[in-house]
């Protein structure tokens, strides 16, 4: 059986779609990347810094899955250990400081599955950026370019405007886990996927999201230039709002899922 | 010598990390209950008597009702959100039928049971998750009650305590699962600003985005002995990582020795250690 959720996962798994690296150099002016957590180490699967949004500084963080194979494996394929959530935090409450808005872009299969990530609490820094996002006093606003993997996407998605592109997708399992939990068989991905309502429809139809994104001409420049002008429109609306109006909305986003 | 190395060997590589688990039904049927440490056979009546802790000092799990009531002044325990129960909100396949059976196992509504009560005469809002109930897997009554219960301390002015036991977001209801982490945890950040003391009590398993939202969210992170608590799935890990996975890895120690927990409480100290840190915090009102 072939869903079409299924061929959305493809789609946006797939090596020939514009990562979140592409997505910054196309949109803003000038972008400089900083480094590190200032804790314990530089996170590859995560790119942040500082950007100029037409004339306006803008923080920026994303998740990077890469695109060569030497450079995929030098950002863990997108799945951000600790310190990449660290490094995200770090640089969002820089952000608050100096009254920039923040804007992220995701693209993971989740947060890094290992050893030293639990070591070094995997758990605890998503569980932060969670909480420090809910009261972040600065705009965010989250994209989702390709996967939104479980937990480790939404560390970076606590912000006051979601989107989604068409084919990006963003789910509490990935379809291959579901299955083999569900059937004992991973096989069974394509029907798991469509279970799970992972689509960015269904995330917009749920009310999760406030946008989807067309693909249409995507990687090309009339397609950065509609995000450019979306975020540059989108942050006047959110940059008006006095700041307990705006922290007030955020909470209200996320406090009425699942609320009856 | 040699007999005693083959009943001891370990029979996967979690367990040869020193990991183990085992859960206490309250089934007549089977009077005595092994404890999977030191292998002696203990009748249930005495280890209920013993707050399930083995003599050798292991603790079996325990379900959400008997831990309030062991843990909290007799009597004090008053119930709030009972109301809140499960929805299938993605209608996802055989979902209604796992929640009819856990609600037998259980003979509870959801996977966490909240309310208000006293602990040696001091007063804070309480939950405890329920193993027996898929879990204690977070799906939106979860994430619903300890958000209205974070709300309801936060206006009342009241420190929480909770004990955790999850495998973590309720996969059945996809996304409003996982979004269950963002809502917990923007209500305890907004008690923290509160100025509001929350003390966690991490029990087995204690695992993924529980991990990952409100169980890590604590001013102060006490843990259960040989609790598992980690965000990944140590089988994950394993079959992803391909390499072995050291000793302990996951428990309540090894979480302590990486700095995430402050303390590891046996449990027939847990009520006198969580009636001082209230104590302590409680005074702020009147200082």
């Amino acid at each position: 059986m072939k869903t079409d959720a299924y061929e959305k996962v493809k789609t946006a798994r797939s090596n020939f779609r514009p990562t979140s690296v592409d997505y910054i150099h196309h949109i803003f002016d000038v972008f400089l990347e900083l480094h590190g957590d200032r804790k314990f180490a530089d996170d590859g699967a995560v790119v942040a810094g500082i950007a100029m949004l037409a004339d306006k500084p803008v923080t920026v963080v994303a998740i990077e899955k890469g695109h060569s194979i030497k450079e995929r494996m030098a950002r863990s394929f997108g799945a951000p250990q600790p310190e990449g959530y660290r490094k995200a935090l770090r640089l969002m409450k820089q952000a608050e400081k100096f009254k920039r808005p923040v804007i992220c872009f995701i693209d993971t299969s989740g947060a890094y599955c290992g050893i030293g990530a639990e070591e070094r609490g995997q758990g605890a820094a998503i569980a932060e950026n969670l909480m420090e996002m809910m009261t972040l006093k600065t705009p965010v606003i989250s994209i989702f370019v390709g996967e939104g993997g479980s937990g480790g996407a939404l560390a970076l998605a606590v912000a006051d405007r979601v989107w989604m592109l068409e084919n990006a997708v963003y789910s509490v399992i990935s379809p291959e886990g579901c299955a083999s939990i569900l059937w004992k068989d991973s096989g069974r991905a394509d029907e798991a996927a469509e279970v799970l309502k992972l689509t960015a429809q269904d995330s917009l139809n749920n009310g999760f999201i406030e946008k989807v994104i067309s693909e249409e001409n995507i990687d090309e420049e009339p397609f950065y230039k509609m995000i450019k002008e979306d975020l540059i429109n989108e942050l006047k609306v959110l940059g008006s709002k006095p700041l307990d109006e705006l922290l007030e909305e955020r909470y209200r986003k996320f406090r009425k899922v699942g609320q009856k | 010598m040699a007999f005693l190395n083959f009943r001891l060997q370990p029979k996967n590589e979690l367990e040869k990390g020193g990991r183990t688990s085992a859960l206490i039904q309250s089934d007549e049927s089977e009077p005595e209950k092994k404890c999977p440490n030191c292998h002696r056979e203990t009748p249930l009546s005495e280890l209920a008597g013993n707050l399930n802790v083995c003599t050798c000092g292991y603790h079996f799990r325990m379900n959400s009702r008997q831990r309030i009531s062991a843990m909290t002044d007799k009597g004090s325990f008053k119930e709030m959100f009972d109301d809140v129960t499960f929805s299938d909100p993605i209608g996802f396949p055989g979902y209604e039928g796992k929640i009819e059976s856990a609600k037998n196992l259980s003979k509870e509504k959801e996977g966490v049971i909240c309310g208000t009560a006293t602990i040696g005469g001091e007063e804070c809002c309480i939950f405890a998750m329920e193993p027996y109930f898929m879990m204690g897997s977070m799906g939106t009554a979860v994430g619903e009650k300890i958000t209205a219960l974070f709300e309801y301390a936060t206006e009342h002015k009241m420190s929480v305590v909770g004990f955790t036991v999850s495998g973590g977001a309720r996969m059945q209801e996809g996304l409003f699962s996982l979004l269950q982490m963002a809502k917990t945890s923007g209500a305890v950040k907004r008690h923290s600003d509160a100025g509001l003391f929350y003390l966690t009590i991490l029990t087995d398993p204690t695992t993924g985005g529980v991990t990952a939202s409100f169980a890590m969210e604590g001013d102060i992170i006490l843990a259960e002995p040989s609790a598992t608590v980690g965000f990944a799935g140590a089988r994950v890990i394993e079959q992803t990582t391909k390499k072995p996975l050291p000793k302990g890895f996951q428990t309540s120690e090894f979480m302590m020795k990486h700095g995430f927990v402050d303390a590891i409480v046996n449990r027939q100290k847990q009520r006198t250690v969580i009636r001082h840190l209230l104590k302590v915090h409680n005074r702020r009102e009147d200082a």
